[in-house]
């Protein structure tokens, strides 16, 4: 008793940390999206979250709806290209192994706006790669403030988020259950569609959960590579508060994002258990 | 009346320019319980895993009927595997596990349900269908692996240690049952383990290997009391082994004295390994022993006690039914057929011409 009251002191200054900057400023923000400052201070309205959902001018759920959708397109095509190379890495011998996963991590040390930046550079009209494609005699390609090149961007910044987990799942199963497969009669093809892939599915849900998050609720890469036309439900609210001044507004947009994610959250947990329970899918 | 199965000829193996595996040359008959003992490194699990197609041979041949099988993928090769952890599919219950062979080999699927409910009768696993095998025991997951392999119906059933995670009780229990289940299925068995005991009760050959050479092959009864060199003697069962010199044929001496022995073949004066096994020797009164030592310990071992007597030059182990004083002195005595006499073996560790004992 006394000892785990001990241990549990020990939580204390994270814990008043998480109630300075992640408790209180979510209340602020809940606070904020349901009441407004009138003549005789605050009162409750529903307002700000009526003006999001007014399907007479449905501007705002365009801007959410475009956000998922490049929040999942993004994620699809991490996830394509994110697990073949983890199951590549997965087979390299240790040594290489550890060099290739380090080249990995590599740029996720690099502050991620640089990397959007560098991207800039290297998509732009008078880009990197276009004047390379003009010296081929080529004719250049417009990617700059594209939806493709805010895609390009959340790809690139969230492949890492998609390889690992996968990885991690991949290195882990027995090596022993893979020869089982094959001693029973599954070629290559069976022994992954019928083991590893399924075994390594809580490595693909928490990929997917951390590629996604970020994709959906990201607003640098869509204002740095996607202009003013593509933004994304992020830019929206960074606006709310940094131009329009109307927190009222952004607050209940970042509720209504954050009820978005906790939704998928919560799916891909149960999703999870589901799995690790066994067999109930089946 | 033997019909050859499996064949390794000159099978060499080598991990990282180290040879784990020498030369091996193994026959295995149809229908036999063939299994591969010796300490851990000896190679035999890497044997094991030649056969099943896990492993590819630095050199030499794996023939299966006759056929080189060297470079057939474990997916085609008509041999089942138990591991050594049992590798069972975590993701499956034991009706999907046992059933995976069956699904991947398309067999219709009408015929599925009856093998796989036949099967788990037999390893006594009914009504355990649906549940999760990670809700099993250690025994009840080896069940599952023993029906996930038989129900594919194997020429060949290659087990690595499969007993080895299991307690005592339930260790003899399933030899008894994996007997039984080979006797009756007709499958070939190749059963590779550390375990003597296991192997004199369960086999109809034994491989004893040691550093990655076939040490000895035959049966039970052959190896445990006509050992062919003195690890073969020292691993299975317990022996003493004491330095010895051939006089002539028939006469060998050690601890300074002649002995009459029934070996013959050996070169005049040549330094041998006698090799007695500790229920061979007989304590008897001081004046009728052959030769004499004073009894260091006693101890209760169950069935016998286990006597040990010092001579002097050599501390005898002796396994007897009656119990003596330590501290006296007393006499031993032995049949001149329970002497074994062997090529020198240790201390270089390396057989001394096993073929000229043949």
């Amino acid at each position: 008793m006394r000892k785990s009251r001990r241990l549990a002191s020990l939580a204390l200054p994270y814990g008043v940390y998480a109630l300075i900057f992640i408790l209180a400023p979510l209340l602020l923000i809940l606070f904020y999206s349901l009441f407004y400052q009138g003549s005789q201070g605050f009162a409750f309205t529903l307002k700000h979250f009526l003006k999001f959902f007014d399907f007479s001018e449905p501007v705002y759920m365009k801007v959410l709806v475009r956000s998922v959708r490049i929040a999942l397109v993004s994620t699809v095509i991490c996830l394509i290209i994110g697990y073949p190379m983890a199951f590549i890495l997965s087979r390299m011998n240790p040594r290489v192994r550890n060099i290739v996963s380090f080249l990995f991590v590599l740029p996720m040390w690099m502050n991620f706006l640089l990397r959007t930046y560098a991207w800039m550079t290297l998509l732009e009209n008078t880009g990197v790669i276009n004047s390379l494609l003009g010296s081929l005699g080529l004719p250049p390609i417009n990617i700059m403030y594209t939806e493709g090149a805010v895609i390009f961007g959340n790809v690139y910044n969230f492949l890492p988020f998609m390889i690992l987990p996968i990885y991690n799942v991949l290195i882990k199963i027995d090596k022993s259950v893979v020869e089982a497969a094959g001693d029973l009669g599954a070629n290559f093809f069976k022994t992954f569609t019928k083991v590893i892939f399924p075994l390594s599915l809580p490595g693909v849900t928490s990929g997917i959960t951390m590629t996604f998050m970020p994709a959906v609720t990201t607003f640098v890469i869509s204002k740095l590579l996607g202009g003013g036309q593509n933004a994304q439900i992020g830019d929206l609210i960074e606006r709310q508060f940094k131009s329009v001044g109307d927190w009222g507004f952004g607050s209940a947009m970042s509720v209504i994002l954050m009820l978005i994610i906790l939704v998928v959250a919560g799916f891909m947990n149960s999703y999870e258990k589901d799995k690790s329970a066994g067999g109930v899918l089946l | 009346m033997k019909k050859e199965l499996i064949r390794l000829v000159n099978c060499v193996m080598e991990f990282d320019g180290e040879a784990v595996l020498k030369s091996i040359n193994l026959t295995v008959y149809d229908k036999e319980f063939l299994t591969l003992l010796g300490p851990s490194g000896c190679g035999k699990t890497t044997t094991l895993r030649i056969i099943g197609g896990f492993e590819t041979p630095t050199s030499g041949e794996v023939l299966f009927d006759g056929v080189r099988f060297n470079d057939v993928p474990p997916y085609k090769r008509k041999v089942n595997t138990i591991f050594q952890r049992y590798a069972l599919f975590p993701h499956l219950n034991v009706f999907e596990n046992v059933a995976f062979g069956l699904r991947v080999n398309k067999v219709p699927k009408n015929q599925i349900e009856p093998a796989v409910t036949e099967m788990l009768q037999l390893v006594g696993l009914k009504g355990y269908e649906h549940r999760d095998v990670s809700s099993l025991s250690g025994g009840q997951q080896q069940r599952v692996a023993i029906a996930r392999a038989l129900v594919n119906n194997p020429r060949v059933l290659l087990l690595d240690e499969p007993l080895g995670a299991l307690d005592l009780k339930l260790r003899k229990e399933m030899q008894t049952e994996l007997k039984r289940i080979q006797q009756q299925s007709g499958i070939t068995f190749i059963y590779v383990t550390h375990d003597q005991e296991e192997a004199l009760s369960m086999s109809d050959t034994i491989a004893v290997m040691n550093n990655g050479t076939i040490q000895q092959i035959g049966s039970p009864t052959d190896i445990y009391n006509e050992p062919q060199n003195a690890f073969v003697a020292d691993f299975i069962g317990e022996s003493n082994i004491i330095d010895g010199i051939m006089k002539q044929d028939y006469l060998v001496s050690f601890g300074g004295k002649n002995y009459d022995c029934v070996d013959a073949g050996f070169k005049p004066n040549e330094e041998v390994d006698v090799v007695v096994r500790p229920e061979d020797i007989d304590v008897v009164p001081l004046e009728n022993g052959l030769w004499s030592g004073v009894v260091k310990s006693v101890a209760f071992k169950g069935v016998h006690y286990e006597i040990m007597v010092d001579s002097g030059d050599y501390v005898w182990m002796i396994h007897s039914t009656d119990a003596q004083v330590p501290g006296t002195t007393v006499g031993m005595m032995l049949e001149p057929e329970d002497l074994h006499i062997m090529h020198k073996f240790y201390p270089n560790g390396s057989v001394a011409g096993v073929a000229e004992v043949e």
